[in-house]
């Protein structure tokens, strides 16, 4: 008799029933944000890669050039240049998706939507960006004159892991934000904290060799640090060279249980979002 | 034969929301007061509910503000999550609940159809495939590139109906939207509804709108407090609609309501005794000769004091079509004012016979303030006979004259 019925009414989930269906909406969510983004602006796209290159100005100037804190490193504009570029990334991504939801009201309250395809749609905007901004550090290092290394291979590996750990970060912050609004400020504390813990204006050279390793905890420290050494300098330092396994290990730990907290906090507090906001 | 599944079955599906008395939205509330998260009330949206929608019906789901209507919409919809109980849904489901949801106002018609779409759940192929037709069926093909945002919002509902229509969904969940916008807007609702309708699609119609909830729907659900108060005949249901949205006005004091008798609504404080017709001559008469001045007569009975009431007549012909609605409107107000308890009131409309010859049922009706207090349908019937034969609604008097001009002239010599 139920089958003659036809699927039975589940309510709203994070997913939805149909990953085919999720994969489209999150799609054309995030290529409708990439657009709008600079929609009507006369310069349009360039405006995303001034973001990272004003910042890598100011920080190459200031740090670079007035206090040298660069000295010894090759490459250093280069090194400097990617850093900010992937910390672009996660600002932009867990920037945007902390307050996804509540902006994206209408898609929670009017239609059946997987909720989580709105996040994960900020973290994929912001992905393109990166795609984008990353061809502008290519072009950088050409002219710089880096040579092309074996390390290349590693970076669609790097890239999965930035993507875990801001996706991680991104669902959590997502969700507790439409109960808690507080959550907000603290993302953009953390944000800071987060620019600051990792080595992307400061060689980690120029830290006393007994804290490196404890840097290590940092996921994205591990990213930064490990791009840089296989992509643009292999005699750099490489966090698998600090004797810093268990800070891995933790680090490791600290993607995976962000990842399964966000997506579980995500999935349990999913059928109740239409009516918290 | 076996009859066909039904398109939406309901199985006592129902829905109570957590109401905190202090809502603590940010941490630190939470952290300075632990314990004022517990004091919340449940607030019950949705009782157990069971019905079901045949396939190809058009169903409308009325009740006051608050009786849950759009949270049966949206727990079948897949927006809420329903406490308990089941529902299913067979086809593709479309929620139309509010209009062009995902319209971005900054992309032209052309990329909103297909982001619409999308949300609507088609494939974006599908959703590209379909956009010369939808913007055809709205016939927006001068604004194809305009940006959204310089759209009337006439032109946004027909973009948005027309996204919704080639959906192609089997089950379509409408929310309200007939509320919105100006007569003439209101009008392509209508017409876009009669399209639907004949495409032969399963609707499930929330509105407040009666006129649309009798025009278009095969049957009407009543809630009333998140409870089924009835199910059926969409008239009936519209009737008893208007009725329980003025009952709530009245003190609690007052004598309690009649018990329902069918076609009759209202309080009663006033009752219709009888009504009759009379012809030229002023006589009782169960037949009016066509062309001829004749009336429609009422006696009431006050059974208590009453300010401002106001009677009226509908005129209904064999075809249904209410011909003739008069009512005690223009009237000085204080020839309507003051009626007491145990006062007679006859009341006649006079006019001149041009109704085509054929059966007429009476309604006679007493209202105040938008409420009935006495309304009988078709409590009486008169026949209009007529010497000439039409089949208009009406048989007015007219004059008819025909001009030739000479095809060959005549030669002038």
């Amino acid at each position: 008799m139920t089958a003659l019925l036809g699927t039975p009414v589940r309510g709203p989930t994070a997913l939805g029933d149909s990953p085919a269906r999720f994969a489209r909406l999150t799609w054309t969510l995030a290529v409708t944000q990439f657009k709008l983004k600079f929609y009507g602006s006369a310069l349009g796209y360039l405006w995303q890669l001034m973001r990272p290159l004003m910042l890598f100005g100011v920080l190459y100037v200031v740090f670079n050039l007035a206090l040298n804190l660069g000295k010894g490193e090759m490459y250093f504009p280069v090194q400097l240049l990617l850093g900010v570029v992937l910390y672009t990334f996660v600002v932009e991504a867990v920037g945007s998706a902390v307050n996804s939801v509540v902006e994206r009201e209408n898609l929670v309250r009017k239609i059946e939507f997987p909720r989580m395809a709105i996040p994960a749609a900020a973290v994929l905007t912001a992905a393109f960006n990166l795609g984008l901004n990353l061809v502008v550090v290519t072009i950088f290092g050409v002219i710089q004159g880096v040579p092309v290394h074996v390390g290349l291979l590693e970076v669609p590996l790097l890239l999965l892991v930035l993507v875990a750990f801001t996706l991680g970060i991104s669902l959590l912050v997502a969700a507790l934000y439409v109960r808690f609004r507080d959550i907000k400020p603290i993302t953009d504390v953390f944000l800071q904290v987060l620019f600051y813990a990792t080595p992307i204006l400061y060689p980690l050279a120029t830290l006393p060799a007994n804290l490196r390793p404890w840097f290590m905890l940092n996921p994205f420290a591990i990213v930064v640090q490990q791009a840089r050494h296989a992509v643009i300098d292999p005699t750099g330092l490489s966090p698998f060279a600090l004797g810093a396994g268990a800070q891995i290990c933790g680090a490791v730990a600290i993607v995976v249980v962000l990842c399964t907290l966000g997506y579980r906090v995500f999935r349990r507090m999913a059928p109740q979002m239409a009516e918290e906001l | 034969m076996v009859a066909p599944a039904p398109a939406v079955v309901v199985d006592g599906l129902h829905k109570s929301f957590r109401l905190p008395h202090e809502r603590v939205h940010t941490l630190k509330e939470r952290v300075l007061h632990p314990l004022r998260r517990t004091s919340h009330e449940n607030f019950r949206a949705l009782s157990p509910l069971s019905f079901s929608v045949a396939e190809g019906e058009f169903f409308g789901i009325v009740g006051r503000n608050g009786s849950g209507k759009s949270t049966l919409l949206k727990c079948l919809a897949g927006i809420y999550h329903a406490d308990g109980g089941q529902a299913w849904i067979r086809g593709r489901l479309s929620t139309f609940i509010e209009l062009g949801v995902g319209f971005n106002m900054d992309l032209a018609a052309r990329d909103n159809i297909v982001i619409n779409g999308v949300m609507l759940g088609l494939s974006p192929r599908e959703a590209r495939r379909h956009v010369d037709e939808v913007i055809d069926f709205a016939g927006l093909q001068q604004f194809t590139d305009l940006k959204v945002k310089n759209y009337s919002s006439g032109m946004l509902v027909r973009l948005g109906f027309s996204v919704l229509i080639h959906v192609d969904a089997d089950v379509l969940l409408i929310d309200e939207v007939l509320a919105v916008g100006d007569a003439q807007f209101q009008q392509k609702c209508h017409d876009q509804f009669t399209s639907i309708r004949r495409a032969g699609k399963t609707v499930l119609l929330v509105t407040h709108d009666m006129s649309a909830v009798e025009r278009y729907c095969d049957r009407a659900l009543l809630l009333e407090r998140g409870e089924m108060t009835m199910l059926g005949d969409p008239h009936e249901v519209g009737m008893n609609y208007l009725q329980v949205n003025f009952e709530q006005e009245r003190d609690p004091g007052e004598t309690p309501l009649p018990a329902p008798e069918r076609g009759r609504y209202g309080d009663r404080r006033a009752e219709i005794l009888r009504t009759w017709c009379e012809d030229a001559g002023g006589r009782p008469a169960t037949a009016l000769a066509h062309g001829e001045p004749c009336a429609l007569c009422a006696e009431a009975l006050f059974r208590e004091d009453v300010d401002d009431a106001l009677f009226g007549f509908n005129l209904h012909s064999s075809e249904d079509h209410n011909v003739l609605a008069a009512s005690t409107e223009q009237l000085a107000a204080s020839e309507v004012s003051h009626f007491r308890a145990g006062e007679r009131v006859t009341f006649r409309v006079r006019f001149d016979n041009l109704l085509a010859a054929g059966r007429y049922e009476v309604t006679p009706a007493i209202a105040r303030g938008g409420a009935w207090i006495d309304r009988r349908e078709r409590f009486g019937s008169v026949v209009v006979t007529s010497t000439r034969g039409t089949d208009a609604v009406v048989d007015l008097p007219y004059e008819v004259t025909l001009q030739r001009s000479a095809t060959a002239p005549e030669v002038v010599t």
